[in-house]
C-alpha cells in the first residue's frame, strides 16, 4: 500500500464485487468503528432470492447504520447502502440514489460498472472504489471511468482472493492506485477523509 | 459518453419538435438510455444523432422504444404474485364486475400472469384489464400474447413460486421457438397508448399496477402519476408498485393503507 497518498475529499466509497466477495465484506464492514464523512455504497453480484442476507447480516454486525435502498433514497455520509438484486443503482447528481431494471451488463444485474461509471459521473473526484474477488469481467471499465473523472481505484490483490479473475482483470486493464491484501482493507478504509495530526 | 449539457438539448429539442417531455425523468438512468441508442446505432457525433431525432420522425419513434426500458418478465417477483393471489383477489372476488389497469405494460407478460390468475381464481369471466404503455411497439407485441419459448422454464418457476397449481403448459401452445397464450385470456384485455407525463385519467379502478416505471420519473413526477393514479382508484381499492418504490413522499398517508410485506396499498378513503 502506498503510503504518502491521503485521501481527504471522498464523498463516497463503493465497493464491487463478486464471488467470494461477501466474506470479504462480513469481515471487514464489521471492525469499521464509523466512516469520516463519506458513505458506503456496496455492489455485489447474487442470487434475487437472498437479496435481504447481506443486509441483514450487517445490520446485525455493524456499527455503522446501513441503509436500505429504495427508489431516491438519499445518499447520506456515516451510511452504508448496498444494491438491491435484480436493479443497476444509479448515482444522481442531487445526492440520491436511483434504479433501473435495463438489460443486464456482464450478464449481472446490478452490474458493478453500471455503478462505478454512474458513480463518476455524478462525484468525480470524489469517489474511491474498491473491486473485490469475483469470476468475471465486471467492474473493469467502470474503475476506468472513475479514474478518468479523477477518483481513486483500489483492487483487493488477486493472490488473497478466493476468486482472483476479477481483481486479476482490473489490475491488467487499468493502473490501480492500490492493490490491497484483505488485511490491509480495514485501515485503508479508516485512513479515508482521517485528519492529520 | 455524452455531456450533461447536450442530454438537456435533446431532452429541449424533444420536446420542441415533438412535444414530448422527458424533462422529469430520472437523469442517471436517461443518460445511460441516450448513450446505449447512440452506441447502438452507430453515432460518432452526437450532433450527428440530434439532428436525425429532429428531422426524421421515424428515426424519433424508435429512440423513444429504445429509451423506455422494456425489460419484464412472467410472474415477476413471485412472492408479490402470491400476496395478489391470496389476499387481493378474494377481495376483488366480491364485486360484480373488476376493472384493471396495469399502467406500463411492456410486452405484457404480467398482464398475462394476473390473467391466469383471474382465471384460476374464477374471476376472468369478470374482471377487465385495461393495459397501457407510451411504446406502440411493444403494445403491438404485448396483443399477440407470444413469448419466447426459451423463457418458459423460468416462467413456470416464478408461476409456481407465486402459488401456482395447474399445469403452466396448458397456458400455450408452443411451436418453434414461441409460445402463444390461450386466446381466452387476451379476450379480457384491451391494450391502449397512455402517456403518464401527460395523458388524464380514463376510468375507475379497482386494482392499478404500476411496476417499475416511478423508478425512471423525479419526485414531480412520481407525485403527479400518483395523483393520476389516485383519481383512477375506487375507494378501497389497491395500488401496487414495484418492489423498490414507495408512496410515501408522494400523497398523503392517510389515505392508504400498505398491505405487510409487499409494495401494495389500499386506497381508505
Amino acid at each position: 500500500m502506498e503510503k504518502n497518498k491521503v485521501i481527504t475529499n471522498c464523498k463516497v466509497l463503493i465497493i464491487g464485487g463478486s464471488a467470494g466477495s461477501l466474506s470479504v465484506l462480513l469481515q471487514i464492514l464489521p471492525q469499521i468503528p464509523k466512516l469520516n464523512d463519506f458513505a458506503i455504497v456496496i455492489v455485489v453480484h447474487r442470487k434475487s432470492t437472498d437479496d435481504q442476507t447481506l443486509e441483514d447480516l450487517l445490520k446485525l454486525k455493524s456499527k455503522i447504520k446501513v441503509k436500505s435502498v429504495e427508489d431516491k433514497v438519499p445518499l447520506i455520509p456515516g451510511f452504508v447502502y448496498i444494491a438491491p438484486s435484480n436493479y443497476h443503482l444509479l448515482f444522481e447528481k442531487n445526492q440520491t440514489l436511483s434504479l433501473d431494471t435495463s438489460e443486464k451488463i456482464n450478464y449481472s444485474r446490478p452490474s458493478i460498472d453500471v455503478s462505478f461509471e454512474s458513480a463518476a459521473e455524478a462525484y468525480g473526484e470524489s469517489v474511491i472504489a474498491i473491486l473485490l474477488s469475483g469470476s468475471n469481467s465486471d467492474g473493469t471499465n467502470g474503475l476506468k471511468t472513475i479514474k478518468n473523472f479523477g477518483g481513486i481505484i483500489a483492487v483487493q490483490n488477486p493472490i488473497s482472493a478466493e476468486m482472483p479473475f476479477m481483481p486479476n482483470n482490473a489490475i491488467l486493464n487499468t493502473n490501480p492506485d492500490f492493490i490491497l491484501n484483505k488485511e490491509e482493507m480495514l485501515d485503508f478504509i479508516n485512513s479515508i477523509n482521517k485528519k492529520q495530526d | 459518453m455524452i455531456k450533461d449539457i447536450e442530454l438537456e438539448t435533446l431532452i429541449n429539442d424533444v420536446y420542441e419538435y415533438y412535444g414530448f417531455d422527458f424533462g422529469s425523468y430520472s437523469r442517471a438512468s436517461l443518460k445511460r438510455r441516450v448513450e446505449r441508442v447512440i452506441q447502438l446505432d452507430g453515432f460518432i457525433h452526437f450532433h450527428e444523432f440530434l439532428s436525425k431525432v429532429r428531422y426524421d420522425p421515424e428515426y424519433y419513434k424508435r429512440v423513444v422504444d429504445e429509451i423506455t426500458v422494456n425489460v419484464t418478465e412472467m410472474f415477476r417477483d413471485p412472492a408479490f404474485y402470491a400476496v395478489v393471489r391470496n389476499e387481493i383477489l378474494p377481495l376483488l372476488g366480491t364485486k360484480p364486475f373488476i376493472r384493471l389497469w396495469h399502467a406500463g405494460c411492456s410486452t405484457g407478460e404480467e398482464v398475462y400472469s394476473m390473467a391466469i390468475m383471474l382465471k384460476e381464481a374464477g374471476l376472468l369471466h369478470k374482471s377487465l384489464i385495461y393495459a397501457t404503455d407510451i411504446n406502440a411497439t411493444v403494445l403491438e407485441s404485448a396483443k399477440k400474447g407470444i413469448f419466447p419459448l426459451r423463457m418458459m422454464k423460468e416462467y413456470s418457476e416464478n408461476y409456481r413460486t407465486a402459488g401456482g397449481k395447474e399445469d403452466f403448459s396448458s397456458y400455450y401452445i408452443a411451436n418453434y421457438g414461441i409460445a402463444k397464450f390461450n386466446e381466452e385470456l387476451a379476450a379480457k384485455m384491451v391494450f391502449s397508448q397512455h402517456n403518464l407525463v401527460s395523458d388524464t385519467s380514463f376510468n375507475e379502478f379497482d386494482l392499478i399496477l404500476c411496476r417499475n416505471v416511478l423508478i425512471y420519473f423525479d419526485n414531480n413526477l412520481q407525485k403527479r402519476v400518483i395523483n393520476l393514479f389516485d383519481e383512477s382508484l375506487a375507494v378501497l381499492g389497491f395500488l401496487a408498485l414495484g418492489t423498490k418504490e414507495t408512496l410515501k413522499y408522494s400523497i398523503d398517508s392517510n389515505k392508504y393503507k400498505q398491505l405487510d410485506k409487499e409494495k401494495i396499498w389500499r386506497k381508505i378513503k
